[in-house]
């Protein structure tokens, strides 16, 4: 039986030790370590534990786009974002619609990074995304799928999406909806309103999420079947998320750090890496996001980390891909909202651990004795610049490129063993 | 005054001391163009590529001569004849034409920003010459001087534009400068022509061209393109023009002298009666001549900008 403590460290605000023992955790403790003799001993130098993260929403590109991203670099990105568990989306090339892409996935994840972070595939919802018809769903759970989601191209067709939701229950799955009605979205490229006006760049409303938002309650009420919508954006979606959750409706949802940060303004003088999907919106988008998930009506916080080439965002910004690479900045910036009071720090560890945990099923750490040893040590202070050598993933698209980002993941460990460290 | 700019991007960029600025330059080349002899010399040697990447004419047609009338060299490229065919970026494709050194690129793109995007990574100007439904500076400068060679003053005129807003870079120029100039603007079209949030614009917006064009100074009519149909923005064509085609009838609700325009190229009886287009209130003509002088104007200030303006030729 080996045992670890990571002395000096602070955990909501007291400051002690974090005895490990193989790979869980036995307990947290104030003051100092006493005899440590038969401990290996780690100096957590005065950073805050917070537990490993979960990020339900990644694109590791993996395979056929490794160019912008492999399964090994958005690996190393999550480890030294703060996450320990991903769940990657199934819009590769070929799909992850088959139990063959599934496995390569796995494999090339636990060959690179058998300690973690690990990967848990999304398998996709309809055969090669397409809306038609369903992809072999019950093969890709068999194969190691944790979810599925047509993200990115929404699924159309409202009796197909029925049946989606029907099947996937009967395999105990989540679905993951892309709230988007893909018509009033059009060739939009930004959010529908004055700055679109203004650039002469067509707007997309945000109608179309809250339509696509309204037929999945509706549908996830009917059936009694959960949905968990993706990366939402609109203050209008809120408040029907808020009434489905009154109606104990069984809908969960995420939003991503860019839309409780940053607004539709990013987008003047045509910038590229404020270019995403859905569109950033307005300022009181961003503040009903932050209510909403101060209120618990918004489930968690997820990446949507969508990493793409340099030369791919220098373009006119109609041609630009949509995607903000997300897995490097998250925390910093959601650290960046609790030193604004948005939330608390207890309430980053719920809404980046334990509830992605509980919703998709993943073992999240509470510091509770028998807890996975999975935590981050966080120093909050830490200042450090977004740039291409600071950033782990090969994506270096995100709108904070060149700016001073204020606390950094210092060290990551997985199952007690250290996978990440800037000690 | 000395030209501080590299690059004419969109109205906003320039200030009110610098609209009139064009305007005056502008006036000394129309007397050029009225001569027997129309070359003056004061860009020999300067090169000037017109990159357009969208059909045009009459654009195309006026950079062309202008360059031309102020002997510098000028080179084409239409999409059809580039390596954007072949799948090259505009990136690239405009590094590649910088690194022939020309003076200035004129730009002509059917995206938003374009051209903003191709000045952000040259070193030489950079001078819109229309981009996706964004800006396009040149036709409001040279609607602009239109007037100007008309009215002195444009404070207390009342401008109306007609048509299709929500897709007209013209538009969207225009609004910029007449509001700075000091007109009242008014908008007319159908909603699904006007531009969200048209509200937060500095016009006045109408869908009656009855009231719209009530007291009218001026009035602008844009060119309908006729797909708008097929993308479900209208019912059907004739519709469009029975409540929207300007005629005589809207004309005699105007203030008395009201001036007609049209950046061309027209759909007569769907946007304009063709009596009207060819009528003595109508400035189309001038529009188009006034179009070779600013165009020269603005050669000469991003080109010799820093030369003082006694250079230019004497009348």
């Amino acid at each position: 039986m080996a045992r670890m403590i990571i002395r000096n460290t602070v955990l909501n605000q007291k400051k002690g030790f974090l005895l490990l023992e193989d790979d869980r955790i036995m307990a947290f403790q104030e003051g100092e370590p006493g005899d440590s003799s038969s401990c290996k001993l780690y100096d957590g130098r005065g950073y805050h534990l917070l537990p490993s993260l979960i990020d339900v929403h990644v694109h590791l590109r993996e395979p056929g786009f490794e160019y912008k991203e492999d399964i090994n670099s958005g690996l190393k990105a999550a480890a030294g974002g703060g996450f320990g568990q991903v769940l990657a989306m199934a819009n590769t090339n070929p799909v992850n619609d088959n139990a063959s892409v599934t496995r390569l996935m796995l494999e090339k994840a636990s060959w690179h990074h058998p300690h973690g972070p690990f990967v848990h595939p999304v398998g996709a919802l309809t055969r090669n995304l397409e809306g038609k018809e369903l992809a072999p769903l019950a093969e890709l759970k068999e194969a190691g799928c944790r979810a599925f989601s047509n993200d990115g191209l929404p699924v159309r067709d409202n009796e197909l999406f029925r049946r989606a939701l029907e099947y996937a229950s009967d395999l105990e799955m989540v679905v993951i909806d892309h709230c988007e009605d893909p018509c009033l979205a059009g060739d939009g490229v930004m959010n529908e309103g004055k700055i679109s006006s203004y650039l002469g760049l067509k707007g997309i409303p945000d109608t179309a999420e809250t339509l696509q938002v309204a037929r999945d309650i509706l549908l996830a009420a009917q059936l009694d079947t959960p949905v968990h919508l993706a990366h939402i954006s609109s203050g209008k979606s809120v408040e029907l998320i808020a009434w489905a959750k009154q109606k104990s409706i069984p809908v969960t949802a995420e939003t991503c750090p860019h839309y409780l940060v940053w607004d539709e303004e990013q987008v003047q003088g045509y910038n590229t890496m404020a270019k995403v999907n859905p569109p950033l919106r307005t300022r009181q988008d961003t503040s009903a996001l932050q209510d909403a998930l101060r209120q618990g009506v918004i489930d968690i916080i997820a990446t949507d980390h969508a990493p793409h080439a340099d030369f791919e965002k220098q373009v006119p910004f109609a041609q630009a891909p949509n995607g903000i690479s997300g897995l490097d900045t998250a925390l910093s910036l959601c650290l960046g909202l609790v030193r604004k009071n948005v939330f608390e720090l207890k309430d980053l560890a719920r809404l980046m651990a334990s509830s992605p945990g509980k919703i998709f099923g993943l073992p999240a750490n509470s510091f509770q004795p028998g807890d996975p040893a999975d935590f981050i040590l966080v120093d909050p202070e830490h200042q450090w610049p977004v740039n291409a050598q600071t950033m782990l993933s090969k994506g270096k698209n995100t709108p904070c490129q060149g700016d001073m980002l204020q606390g950094r993941v210092m060290a990551h460990f997985m199952a007690g063993k250290e996978i990440f460290s800037r000690i | 005054m000395n030209w501080k700019h590299k690059d004419l991007l969109d109205i906003e960029s320039l200030s009110d001391h610098e609209i009139r600025h064009i305007f005056s330059t502008s006036s000394r080349f129309i007397e050029i163009n009225s001569r027997s002899i129309k070359k003056v010399p004061i860009l020999k040697g300067k090169s000037v590529v017109l990159f357009f990447a969208e059909p045009s004419t009459r654009t195309k047609t006026s950079f062309d001569m202008a360059a031309k009338r102020l002997s510098a060299d000028s080179f084409s490229l239409a999409t059809s004849g580039s390596s954007l065919k072949k799948g090259e970026s505009l990136k690239d494709t405009v590094l590649t034409l910088e690194a022939m050194k020309p003076d200035a690129i004129v730009i002509r793109h059917s995206l938003s920003g374009s051209a903003a995007f191709v000045a952000e990574h040259l070193q030489c100007s950079v001078i819109n010459a229309g981009d996706g439904w964004h800006a396009h500076p040149t036709q409001a400068l040279l609607d602009g001087f239109t007037l100007n060679r008309i009215w002195e003053d444009f404070s207390g005129k009342t401008i109306l534009i007609l048509g299709d807003i929500a897709h007209s870079r013209v538009a969207r120029s225009d609004i910029k400068l007449f509001s700075r100039l000091g007109c009242t603007v008014r908008i007319c079209a159908p909603r699904t022509l006007l531009p969200a949030r048209a509200e937060t614009w500095p016009v006045k917006v109408f869908n009656d061209l009855n009231q719209a064009c009530r007291e009218v100074d001026a009035i602008i009519s844009l060119r309908l393109q006729l797909e708008r149909q097929k993308a479900g923005l209208l019912p059907d064509i004739r519709e469009y023009a029975a409540r929207f085609c300007l005629s005589r009838r809207h004309v005699e609700l105007a203030a008395p002298g009201v001036k007609i325009m049209h950046p061309g190229p027209m759909n007569r009886g769907i946007e304009i009666a063709s009596d009207l287009a060819d009528s003595r209130d109508s400035l189309i003509l001038d529009q188009v001549e006034s179009g070779v002088a600013v165009r020269m104007a603005l050669l000469y200030l991003y080109l010799a900008g820093s030369k003082t303006e006694q250079e230019l030729p004497e009348g």
